[in-house]
């Protein structure tokens, strides 16, 4: 286990802490410390990121340890970010929890060395990477958002203002904000799978080899597709449009993990501890 | 001649016949303790209002005066040397003008003095007092109130201050605690679930089914929340709808118009008398589709029903109907008893934070601050000239000490004298305010 860690996974912490003070008491300095919280924690982070980088002389990817900080670094880096753009204050009440278990699980989880099979050092890879982690921050946000849309959904149809009524936002604004996250992660996961495409014709002179991890890929790709789809061509959103978004990041999440654990493909030194 | 002769000395001169300060106190009625019957009888007009202020302004035993009436109260605020003939001359006279024998209100009248008096009044301001604890309108009343009282000179320092200091914790309470932030009426409560659903209500356009008075005000409420699209009106009776339509800048359609309005409509405010539902479930479908899908939002406030209650099934589409809003106000309601609580200790606060003020419009008090004061500053100036001159004995800065002790002793026996009594009728709390003021010995 790596000390260095803590204080980062400590500022999460306490990110995710005034995150649930707003909730409850709905005072915006709560608000506004937990966002400094976090910003200092990603800052942190990043720092730690950047000295492994230097040290590996490669993108810090190599195992399961290296791979949920590096996802937690960039989620907390797209939250950050994208909360400038969107007026969605309530959305840290559930992305800060998540970094801080991305950031908690990499701490707990063993850093063994592992033979890599793949040159992470290559411009192409590190882009690849790079991109597809933002596209995939980016798609738990919009599960996120999904999942408040039908909570919010449940108690204005069901008639029921209790608790998260008055807590969430408009629907409108849920859906909006879903519907941004999903165009930049779907741009984000297409120019990904192109990077790896070109980098598969590169290095193994082939662009497709059909095994499970790209299968999955397209079928994610497939499902964030069909969501941007109706949304474009019939209007369609609101409850469907959550849904898809939610289904799409399990599935996501499943070629992420589930695919490297129960089926075979390259990618698997990624998560391997 | 009461001064203590040419002494500047700080033994007091014998007391006045009457008291240091005026007493604040009020009298008054409201809904828990009369019924409507009798608020009716006793209410004033503002014309009436401000004939009472003057009238009971002229009594010579009341310094400072307000009158509150509203449909749910009618008070007088006033401060007093002796309250209880106060109260009984303005008994008598509200009795008079309002030809209403005293024993009919005898029983209703509440009075409070003091810090009593004090606490009331926060109370009603921040609407803990009020029917409908929480609703925004009793601040604005009180504010008006304090203005014909000003308007006519009948508050001084003392209630200047006191209505300052409600109208304070009033925005306070407000602000910090959730108690007016929910809705306890059918078309707020409407208001509020449209923001729900559709976030901001600017250029939603608005469709009336049925031009009946709940219409109209829900339509009112929505203006006000800044709901500026096309409003469209649809009545069996055309012409009824057109005067609608006019009065609020929308326009009248007819009943077989619905169905193609509804697809630019977002909110529908329904409110016809039909036996059956004049919007179904079969015709919202396919209009979802036609509007891509946009929210539509349904307030039926007919009974019986005008909307298909199956239309909440459909995505994107909600249906509230009277029964619905009335749940929504009665846990609003709830809550806001819940929040009274922390309400009310903003109020103790500054129900003491008050006294402390009043307290302090004593002559007593106030020269000993002033005394403090001016011994602080000279001391100081003493300790800097002091500072460079290194070859006065011991003796000498005794001397010097004395002096500046003697120089303050002489410049406050006058101003004690007149602040300990500044003359028979006139109000002594002005001056020593004024002094305070002037002396800056506020410390807050």
């Amino acid at each position: 286990m790596n000390l260095t860690l803590l204080p980062v996974i400590g500022l999460y912490l306490a990110g995710s802490a005034g995150y649930a003070g707003f909730l409850f008491l709905q005072r915006e300095v709560y608000n506004r410390s937990a966002y400094l919280l976090l910003l200092t924690g990603f800052l942190l982070h990043t720092l730690l990121m950047g000295v492994d980088y230097v040290r590996a002389g490669a993108l810090p990817v190599q195992n399961l340890h290296e791979t949920l900080w590096f996802a937690g670094w960039i989620l907390a880096g797209v939250f950050l970010v994208l909360w400038w753009r969107l007026q969605l204050k309530i959305l840290g009440v559930f992305a800060a929890p998540l970094i801080t278990l991305l950031a908690a699980a990499a701490f707990f989880v063993p850093d063994t060395a592992v033979s890599l099979e793949s040159d992470l050092a290559s411009l192409w890879l590190v882009f690849h990477v790079v991109i597809i982690f933002i596209g995939e921050a980016c798609l738990a946000l919009a599960c996120c958002t999904g999942i408040l849309y039908l909570i919010q959904e449940r108690n204005i149809k069901g008639k029921k203002h209790r608790f998260f009524f008055r807590r969430l936002p408009s629907l409108e604004l849920l859906d909006s904000s879903g519907y941004t996250f999903v165009a930049i992660g779907f741009t984000a996961l297409t120019i990904g799978l192109i990077t790896g495409f070109i980098y598969a014709e590169v290095e193994w002179g082939r662009f497709w080899s059909g095994n499970p991890k790209e299968i999955w890929s397209a079928i994610t790709w497939l499902i964030y597709a069909a969501l941007l789809h109706e949304r474009i061509v019939s209007g369609r959103r609101g409850r469907r449009a959550a849904i898809l978004a939610i289904i799409g990041f399990a599935v996501m999440l499943f070629t992420f993990l589930g695919v490297n654990f129960l089926l075979e493909g390259h990618h698997n030194e990624f998560t391997r501890w | 001649m009461n001064s203590p002769g040419g002494s500047p000395s700080a033994t007091p001169p014998p007391a006045a016949s009457t008291p240091e300060l005026p007493e604040i106190a009020v009298v008054g009625i409201n809904h828990n303790s009369a019924p409507v019957d009798l608020r009716e009888c006793l209410a004033f007009s503002d014309q009436e209002g401000r004939d009472t202020l003057l009238a009971l302004k002229a009594y010579p035993e009341i310094r400072e005066i307000m009158v509150i009436s509203t449909c749910n109260r009618v008070e007088v605020l006033f401060t007093a040397y002796d309250p209880e003939k106060a109260i009984r001359f303005i008994k008598s006279y509200i009795a008079e003008t309002k030809s209403v024998p005293e024993f009919r209100f005898e029983e209703a009248l509440y009075t409070y003095r003091g810090d009593e008096a004090v606490r009331h009044l926060f109370r009603v301001a921040a609407s803990l007092d009020s029917m409908v604890m929480g609703e925004p309108q009793i601040l604005g009343q009180v504010k008006s109130a304090y203005k014909t009282a000003v308007d006519t000179k009948g508050t001084g320092v003392i209630l200047n201050r006191m209505l300052h200091k409600a109208f304070s914790v009033a925005k306070r309470i407000r602000s910090e605690t959730g108690i007016g932030d929910r809705a306890v009426s059918i078309s707020y409560a409407a208001v509020e679930l449209a923001r729900k659903i559709f976030g901001q209500l600017e250029n939603k356009a608005v469709l009336l089914v049925g031009a009946g008075e709940m219409a109209e005000l829900a339509v009112e409420h929505l203006n006000r929340s800044r709901a500026t699209g096309p409003l469209y009106v649809a009545n069996r009776t055309f012409s009824v709808g057109v005067d609608l339509a006019n009065r609020f800048d929308g326009k009248a359609i007819s009943f077989e118009e619905i169905g193609e309005t509804l697809k630019s409509a977002d909110i529908i405010i329904s409110s016809t008398g039909a036996a059956d539902y004049v919007i179904t479930k079969s015709q919202i479908r396919p209009v979802m589709r036609q509007r891509r899908h946009r929210p539509l939002f349904f307030i039926d406030i007919a009974v019986p029903r005008d909307i298909d209650p199956a239309i909440n099934r459909i995505d994107n589409a909600y249906v509230y109907d009277i029964d619905d809003l009335q749940d929504v106000i009665e846990e609003n309601i709830e809550s806001r008893k819940s929040e009274s609580i922390k309400a009310e200790r903003i109020i103790d606060e500054a129900v003491v934070r008050f006294g402390q003020w009043y307290e302090s419009l004593d002559a007593v008090p106030t020269i000993k601050d002033l005394r403090g004061k001016l011994s602080a500053i000279a001391d100081a100036e003493l300790k800097k000239t002091l500072h460079s001159m290194d070859h006065l004995s011991q003796e000498d800065v005794k001397a010097l000490e004395r002096m500046n002790e003697a120089i303050i002793k002489k410049m406050l026996h006058d101003p004690m004298r007149f602040l300990k009594n500044p003359g028979l009728h006139r109000d002594k709390s002005l001056y020593i305010d004024l002094t305070r003021k002037i002396f800056n010995l506020e410390e807050e």
